[in-house]
């Protein structure tokens, strides 16, 4: 009652209008307030809605590369040389994993995986960056993909990876030929970044380190794809918005023959040295040992650092790539080319005959150049001089000719310089000359250089490859090329020939001087005083050939070689250059073999083998194809 | 007239239709409903399309909706009745909280009670718009300076323990609820503006004192969110991306990538304003904005037809209250206000908060519908 009356009391209409106006100025704000918020909502979702939308995208839009498949590598036959295998790895994401180490302990203990390795992968996932994969163990077996696999679930954050891995079939027999891939290295970043060709290579992993892998490496690679994907903030990927597919490299056909290559490998085994077999006609190499060599597929999966010191403290230098590098004093090999020089200056004619009592002497000068055979050959011309390999012959032809012609013309064969192959690991050899040997040595020319020079001794050295593409060269009369492996690259839209690089060719004053000097190298092989007849006795096919007998360690004068006594390491190396057939040159081999003592007896057999292999499994043809015109 | 006319309602009490009869509002209601069921749409989109989240809201509102509907049949009188006791027992539960509450969040904010935990914050939002519309109305309005200065000091206890805890944001919204109905009171002017110069002077001791450093990080973060994009600045980055991205029409239902990708944080709850700008664009913000302005609008309605004084203080603070809510969490989610815990309300997940809105709009009901027959 008492309440009743005081509102009676008290002014009920004007405390209700007081608080109507109140309530309405309320309102007002109210609206102001809702203004405010609209007006800065409209700010945010209409003015600035273009930055935002952009923003938005950004955080949630990432860009994954897709790397590129490697084109894969064939001989000329289709034989698959350099293949793409999947290899599975563990990999681990460590944001997504609680107790990181506990985990990798527990694996490590399930895979037997070593502490050494368990501590580099910890290293790495703290320098790694967020949410990225970061490899545990590689190239798991089937065993231990199935072993994950099984206990995967235990284990969130794991993951076991699929890449697609180099893999060489032939192991060891292609090393320094094909050559191999391994992970790209800070340096190769470097090379790359410089090149502007960092982007293409966003996911890949390896990159070609040695031969034909590191040559056609841009036309092996591809192009790398992307992948637009959708990622949560934890940047794990929700979807893929877009996809531009990676366009795969191109696949290499190679000239070269791998039934060749693995014999010209078994004729090599348990020596060092080197074959190479050409196909003169356009350059194409057919094979290209170097012994002892090394399975390449450890280098791609990451060659342990033993392993590797192993390899390169080797007595035997398997990492040199001996074809290309190896840097072999010719020794008589040379000696028809310098016929041919002696030849066109005029200084003999076929019919031009030296005395060889054994020695040799420049006039006024007391050393003795000796000859290999002690009592001397007698009265010899251009032809027997080739085919006895007759050193006074050649002393007094080069005295004669003297050491700038032969420089010129020895570099018109390409001594002394890179072939131009498509390997970089080349030599280019040293075709000495008075410049070279002053800025070298830093003293004058002796006529004494030159008679070393005359049989392919003293400063002249050349690789098995310069040899080979030399007694090509010779092969063909003079045509010249550039020794090449790659025959075509098969792309998408289709292959690619490569045409043979053409050169300029040695022209000489007469051809027939080509002939002279080829028939000296044919009785090598075939006449009965040959130096190699016992190699070529007996052969389907004529052929052409030259020894070569190179000191490793120079004697005294006076001093006699005497095999049984040197060390090993100090015994002669034995070369040997051939082609064959003699009137349609289809392949020339060189051999080079260090330590074995003669040429003609210990590469001459392999020469031949090489031919007789090659005759049998493709054979020669006796006439050109139609429609290529002949040189 | 803006709020209707009282004839109209004296015709309407004559023949009392079922709503009123049961107590309810039904226009009231309708809007909270449809405003409920918004919520459960962005609530399923923001909670990663799982009805984990719908589903435990939908048990939350029910409670709530009980709550509200149980709170309408109470006649309002008996709130005037037991204002101060429920006061004073309010504030000593507040005082309980910092002597032996549970720490969750930093923050010291509920009383285990062995069963259950309780927050008296929330209780409070409630009994000091009461306790302050009680006092208020028992003497003639306008207010005379000492009583109003008394109000403060009602106003100001629970507000300061409650910043204690600390929970700014519910601090400043027991502060507004108390602020309102001083000013539905109608205060004079003169005594707003030296209220409004004496608030000024107290923000640099707010800054200083009270204060604590993650809370002036939240406020200096809102001029220069980009100063510490990964820490405190995130939240208003990310939400301001969401909102801005989702222009004019939005992106569509369950199509917001900020929120669906989870860019945004406390998407479900504080934050859930940006979900539903991203994918409704700024179509769906006015017309969320719309219905809140109508909820508003009936609240002020029924708190200018209300019979008492006291109903009219509390009705309409009630609802100011609410719409404070709506102000400063939209204004912090788009980055006009700093970053306090304030949900969206009857929008974003969570519990207790909408059981005292809703409560309050129950109270709201039952002012509009417990009428007198005045002759």
């Amino acid at each position: 009652m008492a309440a009743r009356k005081r509102i009676t009391i008290r002014d009920r209409q004007a405390e209700a209008a007081l608080f109507y106006r109140r309530a309405v100025v309320a309102l007002l704000a109210v609206f102001a307030m809702l203004a405010l918020l609209v007006s800065n909502l409209y700010k945010l979702q209409v003015t600035r809605h273009e930055d935002f939308n952009t923003r938005s995208n950004d955080n949630r839009i990432r860009v994954l590369p897709v790397a590129p498949n490697r084109g894969l590598i064939y001989d000329r036959n289709g034989i698959l040389l350099a293949d793409n295998r999947p290899v599975y790895s563990l990999e681990l994401v460590p944001e997504e994993i609680d107790d990181l180490t506990a985990t990798v302990t527990s694996l490590a203990e399930m895979l037997a995986i070593s502490e050494e390795r368990q501590q580099k992968f910890l290293e790495q996932s703290r320098v790694s960056r967020r949410f990225k994969k970061i490899p545990l163990l590689e190239n798991l077996t089937e065993q231990e993909v199935a072993l994950i696999s099984v206990s995967q679930h235990q284990y969130p954050g794991i993951y076991v990876e699929a890449r697609l891995k180099r893999y060489y079939p032939f192991g060891d027999a292609l090393t320094h030929a094909v050559g191999y891939v391994a992970k790209i290295n800070k340096r190769d970043l470097e090379n790359l970044d410089k090149a502007g060709k960092l982007a293409n290579y966003k996911a890949t992993r390896d990159i070609g380190k040695q031969g034909l892998e590191r040559y056609y490496e841009d036309v092996l690679h591809g192009t790398v794809g992307y992948q637009e994907v959708e990622v949560n903030n934890r940047g794990r990927i929700t979807r893929t918005v877009a996809f531009e597919p990676p366009v795969p490299g191109s696949d290499l056909r190679l000239s070269l023959d791998i039934q060749l290559q693995l014999k010209a490998q078994e004729l090599l085994t348990g020596m060092r040295g080197a074959v190479v077999a050409l196909d003169p006609r356009d350059g194409s190499v057919l094979a290209l040992v170097s012994a002892p060599s090394y399975d390449p597929n450890p280098f791609v999966q990451g060659i342990s650092g033993k392993a590797y010191r192993a390899l390169l403290n080797s007595d035997d230098r398997p990492l040199i790539n001996r074809t290309t590098q190896g840097q072999y004093p010719p020794a008589s090999t040379v000696k028809p080319l310098l016929a041919l020089l002696a030849l066109n200056e005029g200084v003999v004619t076929p019919e031009t005959r030296v005395w060889d009592p054994g020695w040799f002497r420049i006039e006024g000068v007391k050393r003795k150049y000796r000859d290999w055979k002690k009592w001397g050959h007698g009265w010899v011309d251009l032809y027997s001089a080739i085919e006895q390999s007759c050193n006074i012959y050649f002393f007094d032809a080069a005295t004669k000719l003297g050491i700038d012609k032969i420089d010129e013309f020895a570099s018109q064969f390409g001594f002394g310089e890179y072939t131009g192959i498509d390997i970089r690991e080349e030599s280019a050899g040293v075709q000495p000359s008075r410049s070279w040997k002053r800025a070298r040595h830093g003293q004058p020319w002796y006529l004494g250089d030159t008679v070393n020079i005359g049989i392919g001794q003293g400063y002249w050295t050349a690789t098995p490859l310069q040899l080979a593409h030399a007694i090509g060269i010779m092969a063909r009369h003079g045509d010249n090329f550039t020794p090449r492996m790659v025959q075509s690259i098969q792309t998408d839209s289709g292959n690619i020939q490569l045409p043979p690089d053409q050169r300029p060719p040695v022209q000489l004053k007469k051809d027939t001087y080509w002939d002279e000097a080829i028939e000296g190298m044919r009785r090598v092989n075939h006449s009965e005083h040959g130096t190699a007849r016992k190699a070529f006795a007996d052969t389907s096919y004529v052929s052409a050939g030259k020894s070569g007998t190179a000191q490793v360690f120079s004697l005294k004068q006076d001093e006699e070689y005497d095999a049984e006594k040197l060390n090993k390491r100090k015994h002669d190396n034995a070369m040997f250059v051939a082609f064959a057939p003699l009137n349609n040159p289809q392949i020339v081999v060189a051999v080079a073999i260090e330590n074995q003592g003669g040429g003609s007896s210990n590469a001459a057999p392999i020469a031949r083998a090489v031919i007789d292999h090659y005759v049998e499994t493709t054979g020669f043809e006796s006439i050109l194809p139609i429609g290529i015109p002949t040189p | 007239m803006i709020f209707g006319s009282v004839e109209r309602l004296e015709a309407q009490m004559r023949k009392p239709s079922i709503w009123f009869k049961l107590h309810i509002d039904a226009y009231l209601l309708m809007l909270l409903l449809v405003l409920m069921a918004v919520g459960l749409m962005v609530i399923y989109s923001a909670g990663g399309q799982s009805m984990d989240l719908g589903t435990r809201q939908i048990i939350r509102l029910s409670v709530a909706v009980f709550v509200m509907l149980a709170l309408a049949q109470i006649n309002p009188e008996n709130y005037r009745r037991w204002a101060y006791p429920i006061y004073v027992i309010g504030t000593l539960m507040l005082v309980a909280v910092l002597l032996v509450g549970v720490v969750g969040k930093g923050a010291q904010r509920w009383i285990d009670l062995g069963f259950m935990r309780f927050q008296p914050s929330e209780i409070m939002k409630l009994i000091v718009p009461i306790a302050a519309a009680h006092f208020l109305a028992s003497d003639a309005l306008p207010a005379r300076v000492g009583k109003v200065i008394l109000a403060f000091v009602l106003i100001l206890i629970p507000t300061l323990l409650i910043a204690r805890q600390p929970d700014l944001g519910t601090s400043l919204l027991i502060a507004a609820s108390g602020v309102f109905v001083i000013f539905l009171a109608g205060v004079s002017w003169k005594l707003i503006a030296a209220g409004a110069v004496a608030l000024a002077g107290f923000i640099p001791v707010l800054w200083f004192y009270l204060m604590r450093d993650y809370q002036r990080q939240r406020v200096l973060t809102l001029f220069d969110p980009e100063r510490d994009p990964l820490g405190s600045g995130y939240h208003i980055i990310q939400s301001t991306i969401a909102i801005g991205s989702g222009g004019i029409s939005g992106k569509g239902w369950l199509q917001g990538t900020q929120s669906q990708l989870e860019f945004l944080p406390e998407r479900h709850t504080d934050f859930i304003f940006a979900v539903f700008s991203e994918e409704f664009g700024l179509t769906g913000v006015i017309l969320l904005l719309l219905l809140y302005l109508l909820i508003v609008f009936r609240g002020l309605y029924i708190a200018a037809n209300a019979q008492t004084t006291f109903g009219s203080l509390l009705a309409g603070s009630i609802t100011l209250t609410f719409f404070v809510y709506v102000f400063v969490n939209i204004g912090m989610v788009s980055g006009i206000l700093p970053v306090v815990g304030v949900p969206l309300p009857l929008v974003s997940y969570g519990g207790t908060s909408m059981v005292t809105l809703l409560a309050g709009f129950g109270i709201l009901m039952g002012i509009h519908t417990h009428r007198r027959m005045i002759i």
